[in-house]
């Protein structure tokens, strides 16, 4: 690889400056105030901060529902991940493909992701509602089993990672539209003469080519469903039914905005940066060896 | 550069010299669509009532992040002089240190308010040790409401809603056995409506400590004794045959009432306007169902917000915010408020004028929620006209310590625990007795928590 080489010594420093400070004010800053939050108890209006020690966290961790949000955040981050990268990388190979109105189609696929999450949220409350939405009224038709949400906790999950999945698929398509693209045609020109079928072609040649670009959507769609997907639960299931959606950055949003906890929601903050930081390592170390660059 | 600096300093030499001499008083509030407006403009009679003071009112979102806000706001030395809180966080508020008590705030400003004017439940809610915090503002306690076309559908009066909740379940089977509705009743702000209210109209005491008011620590839950699960053990009960449907925290289960599957609904008294719109059918309210027998009747208990001074501005500027909130106790603004927004009107003076005025006569739904606070019979506006020939009517509700209010902290989390054990009862998770168990456990270590944070 070519270096480059600054003639002036502190070039360099002032081009990286901007990022460096927005990363400074917007991450390290936020992030040493959480880590000093999360060893203090204080009232909400402030004015006596007392030092606790680890207290917040010990708390934290021998509350039995603090467990089950870390179980829903898993579960909702790996349905989130799987279906939108699976879904993502399904419908970027159609969009691939010659067809006509090909534009539209690829412009159409990336819309949901300008979509507010909050937004996201009301429309699939207008589609799933038990009371006003307009699936529960066809299903009544043909099922005499309620999907109702409200009660029903698994429905309440599915339907949550429903529509985050939505919101991030256009995404990903265009992550793997990009990839797709990327693969030279010879290539596949070479597996159609020795008469590859399509499936085999996909998966011999396809797969491992994007593979760098599948990686980092796992990486960034995981880190997206952990610490973004507040906005959705918000508008549609506000944690419930029971604790059933209630995933740790809901939890932390909650205690501390609602309950006005700020030492237990700084210490799920520290908590959660660690599980996240701590999952990018592990995919990093284990997943990465399969990527072929 | 220069043009432009010499027009600001036109334009800053020639605002009227009034607007710069009057004192700007800021008024955080979480009203929303039509009660906003009400809200602005009743601001804005009182702006134009007076040359001294501007109140310049800001809308912060919903109540907790209005409430985030200031907060925010004054631990950065910058709180407006006005926020609006809900009633949940009245206990944070007492104990923050950074409130300047209403009463306070009156003495120090000479004004004479006669607080025993105010309805006692509403006042109360607000008052420690004989004194006011806070200025009531909006406040609304659930009421019975019922769709009268499927009463008719079912052969039953559509004038007589039920006043057990036996007569409940016997009128929910016939509605749905003639085909009035899918399901009996619903209910909003679950948490609010059958379980604290419930505690409070029966005379059962909510939280220990006299539902809080006595003292921070050693506060506990006791919805897990006989009358809780009594209660929550006939909804699950009525789950299973729709006689009740659950719809969901807050005002999510509205749309079930509004469009006719449920035939009758529990919600705040503030919702009668917007049901005003938004129905098509004929409805009517009536007071909140009681189990009767061994159960004394009592008044309910109010929700809604009241108006906070915050501490850390120049004292001068006090006077604004005392002027503002003598203007909103007055009775004529009493009546403007209720009658264009559906809240109470919560001074005696305000309720009588509107009763001479016939309010309660042409708007009888408007008179349910005044009934169950005051204890007065729910039916009494036909005879109002000749109130002062008659007797005056029989309180049939007595108030109660049980049902003079809830002062608990964390109250918000505790009421997101009730409502999420409820759930995890409504859907089979847990049987009554241990969601009940679970939810009192759970809020007992808010409770427990909130008091540690406040004695260091």
């Amino acid at each position: 690889m070519k270096r480059t080489v600054f003639p002036n010594r502190w070039l360099p420093y002032l081009l990286v400056l901007p990022q460096l400070a927005v990363t400074i004010v917007f991450f390290f800053w936020p992030a040493a105030k959480s880590l000093y939050l999360s060893v203090f108890k204080s009232p909400p209006f402030g004015g006596r901060d007392v030092f606790v020690g680890l207290d917040n966290f010990t708390a934290l961790l021998r509350d039995r529902e603090y467990y089950e949000s870390v179980l829903n955040s898993f579960v909702f981050a790996l349905g989130v991940t799987g279906l939108s990268v699976v879904g993502g990388l399904v419908i970027a190979v159609l969009a691939n493909q010659k067809i006509r109105g090909l534009a539209f189609y690829r412009t159409a696929l990336l819309w949901p992701y300008g979509i507010a999450p909050a937004v996201a949220g009301i429309i699939f409350l207008f589609i799933f509602h038990p009371a006003y939405g307009i699936l529960p009224y066809f299903l009544s038709f043909v099922t005499a089993y309620e999907f109702n949400w409200l009660l029903k906790g698994w429905v309440a999950m599915t339907l949550v990672i429903l529509a985050t999945s939505w919101t991030h698929l256009g995404y990903n398509i265009a992550f793997f539209l990009a990839g797709l693209q990327a693969i030279p045609a010879s290539v596949m020109e070479a597996a159609s003469v020795d008469g590859a079928p399509p499936l085999k072609k996909f998966t011999a040649i396809t797969v491992p080519l994007i593979s760098p670009v599948t990686f980092y959507l796992v990486v960034v769609n995981m880190v997206f469903a952990f610490f973004s997907s507040f906005g959705v639960i918000h508008a549609v299931t506000h944690g419930g039914p029971g604790n059933a959606t209630e995933i740790m950055v809901f939890k932390l949003w909650k205690d501390g905005f609602i309950g006005l906890n700020l030492g237990s929601s700084a210490a799920q903050s520290v908590i959660l940066m660690a599980v996240v930081i701590g999952l990018t390592m592990l995919q990093f170390r284990v997943a990465e060896k399969r990527v072929t660059y | 550069m220069k043009v432009f600096m010499s027009l600001c300093a036109a334009l800053v030499l020639a605002w009227p010299g009034a607007a710069l001499a009057r004192t700007e008083i800021h008024f955080w509030h979480a009203m929303t669509g039509a009660l906003g407006d009400a809200l602005e403009t009743q601001v804005k009679q009182f702006n134009e009532s007076q040359g001294e003071y501007e109140v310049k009112p800001l809308r912060k979102g919903t109540y907790p992040e209005t409430l985030t806000a200031a907060i925010a706001a004054y631990r950065q030395k910058n709180p407006p002089h006005l926020v609006q809180v809900f009633e949940v966080g009245t206990q944070t508020m007492m104990l923050s240190g950074a409130v300047y008590p209403v009463y306070e705030l009156m003495q120090h400003n000479e004004i004479k308010i006669d607080w025993n004017d105010f309805i006692k439940p509403v006042v109360g809610y607000y008052t420690k040790d004989g004194k006011l915090y806070s200025m009531p503002y909006n406040s609304s306690t659930p009421i019975f409401y019922y769709n009268k076309d499927a009463f008719k559908k079912a052969g039953l009066d559509p004038e007589k809603p039920p006043r057990t909740w036996p007569e409940v379940e016997a009128y929910a089977k016939k509605i749905i056995a003639a085909g009035g509705a899918k399901c009996g009743f619903s209910t909003g702000w679950p948490s609010w409506t059958m379980v604290e209210n419930m505690h409070a109209t029966h005379d059962q005491p909510f939280a220990s400590k006299h539902n809080g008011f006595d003292a921070v620590e050693g506060v506990e839950l006791l919805i897990n004794r006989e009358f809780g699960l009594k209660h929550v053990g006939a909804l699950n009960g009525w789950q299973k045959d729709n006689v009740y449907s659950y719809g969901g925290r807050q005002g999510t289960a509205d749309p079930k009432f509004v469009n006719g599957d449920c035939a009758m609904y529990i919600q705040s008294s503030a919702l009668i306007s917007g049901f005003s719109k938004s129905i098509k059918f004929d409805w009517g309210t009536g007071e909140l169902p009681h189990w009767g027998g061994r159960y004394p009747k009592a008044t309910s208990i109010i929700g809604g917000a009241t108006l906070w001074v915050l501490k850390g501005k120049p004292q001068a500027e006090y006077r604004g915010a005392a002027k503002f909130l003598e203007y909103l106790a007055k009775p004529e603004q009493q009546m403007w408020w209720h009658v264009n927004t559906g809240y109470l009107a919560i001074s005696n003076t305000a309720v009588r004028n509107l009763e001479q005025g016939y309010h309660f006569v042409k708007n009888p739904k408007q008179y349910t929620a005044f009934a169950q606070l005051t204890g007065l019979p729910p039916t009494a506006p036909a005879a109002l006209k000749d109130a002062k020939k008659a007797a005056p009517p029989k309180p049939e509700r007595v108030a109660t310590p049980n049902s003079s209010g809830l002062r608990l902290g964390n109250f918000v989390q505790i009421r997101d625990v009730i409502e999420s054990e409820l759930e995890n009862v409504f859907n089979g998770k847990k049987p009554v007795k241990q969601g009940l168990d679970d939810a009192v456990a759970k809020s007992n270590a808010l409770l427990k928590e909130f008091a540690a944070t406040y004695k260091q």
